[in-house]
């Protein structure tokens, strides 16, 4: 496998670092791949503009830095216009139905979308795994790591009391993704 | 045949007792008061180190104390004391430092060391003025004062440095002056034993810079006995009112607090729990 | 928010968290720092872990007393480190040069950041190359490392500390924001397996005119607390230590042999990494996250038959002169990538210029990785 570069995108709070972190976790404890995962923060931490960017690959990563995503997911309507002219035909976008209104795409992107956040408050009375249930859809989409990887990383990086809500809403993700 | 007498404190110098220091000035007394209190503690010298900055101070341990001794950069004196204080939990940390060091440059050391109660001790000498570099205002110089950088008189109100140290928090504080010798070598025998951070303000006179300032250049007996006029023990200040101490300088022991905790000690019981933590 | 976890042998850490790792695997026992992004990370990690390895951990009153604390600590026995950016390097310098002349070993950490001042907090930068070279005041000579992964962030931390105690001296890691806040796959050895270097210790007092200082081949150190009596000063001294601040021959002795205690162990010092020179036409000197882009582009390149390869100073200080001079040798152009303004560049021309030409290529942005476009189209330029 070459390598794969996700971008995710959106506004601070919404666990778009932690999620790319679970990824790089994932693939570079649990499967021994290699990992690369960077940030960049709007003005302020809370409520402003996040990026995080993370890639995956067999082999040992020179450019540590994602310029055209394989994979872009959008979770806020601002990221979306800020990020859209980066993805290239042929690559994949998800994004978040109720948050992000999608146009203007080219019909050889291929697009992919699910309700994280109303899933998150409607099923788990809890907007805060809206990444978690993010994250399990792109698993179930992409099959670019193992859930069980997730799952380890999941395990590892989220807090005690909150672990078995945050599995939950992931595999809700990943059944999400496979039917979809 | 002169029959040689060796002075009793000769035993703490490196080699030949060679100051530089200008005639008359209050170094010599205040290195004696240390010396005589650290004869008195009964500790062994190999297990004190002194730490000294930049000015006419820090040349009183360095390098004629032989000991450990590290002199330091203008100010920080403190600061690198903290450091081998952290790391040598068991040694006897003395700084000396000067009133520039103390209350310009190195105020924000000074004023952290307080709050932090590590156990060290600074002896602080206040000669009123910048002695080195040729007579410029310190914050301890006087109101009106014509020094080489106020010719018009300074405009800029004086810090009372024993204060300073108590509103920091620091748990020991004393002041005398070089004319209360035999005090002040009791009072650093109480401070170097004293558990936490002690500040002892020694007003020295400096008879070529501040003697200037004051018209008795050169004339540092003058200087003592200006000294001895204004001294006033605290016990007696307490009951005086503020227009009649106009002038005095309060001298005696303003402060000693037992059982406030100590930085090294407070660390050692911080390693304890993380290392219980860490087993668990 | 990998806090409260326990470091795995090969971990997914961020170059700040991989750092303060490297320092406590290299024994590393005092950190005393101040806030300041984008180094904390550094201090949050260390204010847990230095005191479940038995060490301390302070936060100071500002950078000054950082730096000041770290060397009183390292006369105290202590294997001892900061962590700053550069504002916190401009506070430190004056103290950085005490440790200098004092040979006092101790391990200083700039994350940089972007432009003079307060500038951009958060964005990468390789702006104080020359500032830790030559920062304080006087001649010297400083042993700087640049890392340009996380792995190397744990790497050359251990590095430096052995350096620093090998020559008593203050060693940098000249990091940016951008390797400190990356997380990368980082596989920790088993402190068995290092090499560490600890430092070369007097052992008895040999009296008042004992050799503890100024050595080319590195006087034994006279930690405090062992009454070696030790005498200290930052003023201009005698292999004593005893001061003398008047005589032209004794500062001209400790300068000289200050520096040449660096400059004539360069060989054992210098670490450098050459990739695809070999029958090379082109070379790239790049550092740091820099030369990752550069790697890239010369991968892409070497697909298209270009005869292009990395020279790579992992050592930035003392300069690797003659290594880039030998180099100068085999190809016809050496193109200069550095995320600033040219800051080594001139180092490479005076090493260089005699034999082949020397080309600056700077981020088309700076504060930007190079995209590798950019380099691949200088390279076509100049081939």
């Amino acid at each position: 496998m070459s390598e794969i570069g996700i971008r995710l995108a959106g506004l601070g709070g919404q666990g778009v670092v932690l999620s790319s972190v679970i990824i790089g976790r994932a693939a570079s404890v649990f499967e021994n791949m290699e990992a690369v995962q960077t940030q960049t923060y709007g003005s302020d931490m809370r409520g402003g503009d996040v990026c995080s960017e993370i890639i995956i690959s067999e082999q040992k990563i020179l450019y540590p830095i994602v310029n055209y995503p394989d994979i872009l997911v959008v979770l806020a309507q601002k990221a979306f216009s800020q990020h859209i002219q980066d993805l290239k035909e042929n690559r994949i976008l998800i994004t978040d139905k109720n948050l992000v209104e999608v146009n203007n795409v080219s019909k050889n992107i291929k697009h992919f979308c699910g309700s994280f956040n109303n899933i998150a408050i409607d099923k788990f009375k809890d907007n805060r795994v809206a990444n978690m249930i993010m994250l399990g859809f792109l698993i179930g989409k992409t099959k670019i790591l193992s859930q069980a990887s997730l799952e380890k990383a999941i395990v590892d990086l989220v807090p005690a009391n909150v672990m078995e809500l945050n599995i939950q809403a992931f595999y809700e993700g990943v059944i999400l993704g496979n039917n979809l | 045949m002169v029959n040689p007498v060796t002075h009793n404190l000769k035993k703490y110098f490196r080699g030949e007792i060679n100051y530089t220091t200008c005639p008359g000035c209050g170094n010599g007394i205040v290195a004696q008061a240390i010396l005589w209190a650290i004869d008195d503690s009964g500790i062994d010298f190999d297990n004190y180190a002194f730490v000294s900055g930049i000015g006419c101070s820090g040349w009183i341990p360095s390098p004629a104390f032989n000991t450990d001794v590290l002199h330091v950069t203008h100010g920080r004196a403190i600061a690198f004391a903290t450091g081998l204080k952290l790391a040598a939990p068991n040694m006897k940390i003395i700084v000396t430092a000067g009133d520039g060091d103390t209350s310009a440059i190195g105020g924000n050391h000074f004023i952290h060391a307080c709050r932090r109660n590590i156990d060290l001790t600074m002896i602080c000498v206040n000669n009123q003025i910048y002695g080195m570099t040729g007579g410029q205002i310190a914050p301890t110089t006087p109101y009106l004062s014509k020094t080489t950088t106020t010719p018009y008189g300074s405009v800029e109100r004086p810090f009372d440095l024993s204060k300073i140290a108590i509103a920091a928090g620091a748990t020991f504080v004393a002041r005398w002056t070089t004319f209360q010798a035999r005090q002040l070598r009791k009072t650093i025998a109480k401070a170097i034993l004293h558990p936490g951070f002690s500040f002892v303000e020694i007003i020295s006179q400096c008879p070529v810079q501040y003697g200037k300032v004051l018209k008795k250049r050169n004339d540092a007996v003058a200087m003592l006995m200006d000294y001895k006029e204004r001294s006033i023990n605290l016990k007696k200040a307490r009951e005086l009112q503020k227009s009649e101490l106009k002038d005095k300088i309060i001298v005696g022991e303003f402060v000693e607090e037992r059982n406030v905790p100590e930085l090294t000690q407070e660390i050692n019981r911080l390693r304890e729990e993380a290392l219980q933590k860490c087993q668990r | 928010m990998e806090k409260n976890k326990k470091i795995r042998n090969a971990d997914f850490l961020q170059g700040n968290i991989a750092c303060a790792e490297g320092a406590i695997m290299a024994g590393c026992n005092f950190f005393a720092g101040y806030p300041i992004t984008p180094a904390s990370e550094i201090a949050h990690h260390l204010s847990k872990r230095m005191f479940e390895v038995g060490g301390t951990f302070i936060q100071t009153e500002d950078e000054i007393a950082a730096i000041a604390n770290v060397l009183g600590a390292s006369w105290g026995g202590a294997k001892a480190m900061t962590a700053t950016s550069g504002p916190g390097i401009s506070l430190m310098l004056e103290n950085i040069g005490l440790g200098v002349v004092t040979e006092t070993p101790c391990v200083i950490v700039n994350v940089q950041r972007g432009s003079p001042s307060t500038g951009s907090p958060s964005i990468h930068m390789q702006g104080d190359m020359l500032q830790s070279k030559f920062g304080s005041q006087g001649d010297y000579q400083i042993i700087a490392l640049a890392p340009s992964s996380s792995q190397e962030m744990f790497d050359l931390t251990i590095e430096a500390f052995n350096l620093s105690e090998q020559f008593r001296t203050p060693v940098f890691i000249l990091s940016d924001s951008l390797i400190g806040h990356m997380r990368e796959r980082v596989e920790l050895p088993n402190k068995e397996e290092l090499a560490l270097f600890e430092r070369r210790r007097l052992k008895s007092y040999q009296g008042i005119n004992q050799k503890i200082f100024l050595d080319e081949k590195v006087a034994l150190m006279p930690v405090f607390g062992n009454g070696l009596k030790a005498n200290v000063t930052g003023s201009t001294h005698k292999e004593d230590g005893f001061r003398n601040v008047s005589d032209p021959k004794i500062l001209d002795n400790e300068i000289k042999v200050l520096s040449n205690k660096i400059l004539k162990h360069k060989k054992e010092i210098i670490r450098i990494e050459e990739v695809n020179l070999e029958d090379a036409d082109v070379a790239i000197f790049s550092y740091g996250l820099s030369s990752r882009a550069v790697l890239k582009s010369i991968e892409v390149a070497r697909k298209e038959r270009i005869k292009v390869g990395s020279f790579r100073p992992i050592t930035i200080w003392p300069f690797p002169d003659e290594e880039i001079k030998k180099l100068s040798n085999r190809v016809k152009t050496i193109i200069v990538c550095e995320n600033n303004l040219g800051q080594l560049l001139p180092f490479v021309k005076a090493a260089a210029c005699e034999n082949c030409q020397v080309i600056f290529l700077p981020p088309k942005t700076l504060g930007t990785l190079y995209h590798t476009m950019e380099i691949i189209e200088k390279i076509k330029e100049v081939v």
